[in-house]
């Protein structure tokens, strides 16, 4: 019987995936809590995390060498925009606290994510040595 | 790598704001220069940001903030009846720039609260590429 790495770390692979490319939107917001027109974009975990696992990347297929290459929009799909709770004089759609609690929760989920992944290594490693 | 792209981002996040927090110590420091005329007195200014979208980067979410510009405000500047002041006109007036204190203050708060939660950010992301780093051992 052989180990498959692919089935031995689960679900995580993906979800580390996401969660960087979540707390890049996140820090993103954050960054342009002050630039006049800037829309607050965030990805929906759940959705992109299932269509990870059903092996969509969530992007444009070239189905034909002769197709324009479109950027892919990245792990997570392409993603949305937050809608504002309250309106702003300069069009910014950044609420700081909200984006703050999201970033903090995201980094808690990725640490999350990473100790499942080290445990799983353990597991590995001790299958290995069979000690 | 999405976390790499996060020191970029923040970092020209931090460099908008501390020219904002520049700006407003420009303001505050010359709130009380006295000039001849209303155009040549000292007018506050205020950064403008915007969003560059870097065009090789790999996600065009990843935008970095820079200073579009820095524009002047064009509320009327202070005039004061100060006959003896050695820079009056010949109606003995002066003129001083049109600085709102208390506005600046609010600014510089701001300013310095947006700088801290992208410190805040960095250190976080920082945290994070670290334990990945360590992943496994």
């Amino acid at each position: 019987m052989s180990i498959s790495f692919s089935r031995a770390l689960g679900v995580h692979e993906q979800a580390l995936v996401i969660r960087s490319r979540r707390s890049e939107l996140l820090a993103s917001n954050l960054a342009h809590a002050d630039t006049p027109h800037y829309k607050a974009r965030d990805i929906d975990f759940k959705a992109a995390l299932e269509a990870a696992r059903a092996g969509q990347g969530g992007g444009l297929e070239r189905t034909h060498p002769d197709h324009i290459a479109v950027g892919s929009p990245g792990p997570g799909g392409e993603p949305l925009y937050r809608i504002p709770e309250q309106p702003s004089l300069d069009g910014n759609t950044v609420n700081r606290r909200v984006e703050h609690v999201k970033f903090t929760e995201n980094a808690l989920r990725y640490q999350a994510s990473i100790t499942f992944l080290s445990g799983r290594f353990g597991g590995l490693r001790t299958a290995i040595r069979g000690e | 790598m999405g976390l790499l792209n996060l020191f970029d981002l923040a970092g020209s996040a931090m460099s908008a704001q501390s020219v904002r927090i520049n700006t407003v110590a420009s303001n505050l420091a010359n709130a009380e220069v006295a000039s001849a005329s209303p155009e040549a007195a000292y007018r506050a200014r205020e950064p403008v940001f915007t969003a560059v979208l870097d065009e090789f980067g790999e996600h065009p979410e990843s935008a970095r903030v820079t200073v579009a510009d820095i524009v002047e405000s064009d509320a009327p500047v202070r005039q004061r009846y100060a006959p003896h002041h050695p820079l009056a006109d010949e109606k003995g007036f002066i003129y001083l720039p049109n600085v709102n204190v208390v506005e600046e203050m609010a600014n510089m708060i701001s300013a310095a609260r947006s700088y801290q939660s992208n410190v805040e950010v960095l250190n976080t992301s920082k945290q994070l590429l670290l334990n990945t780093l360590r992943l496994g051992q």
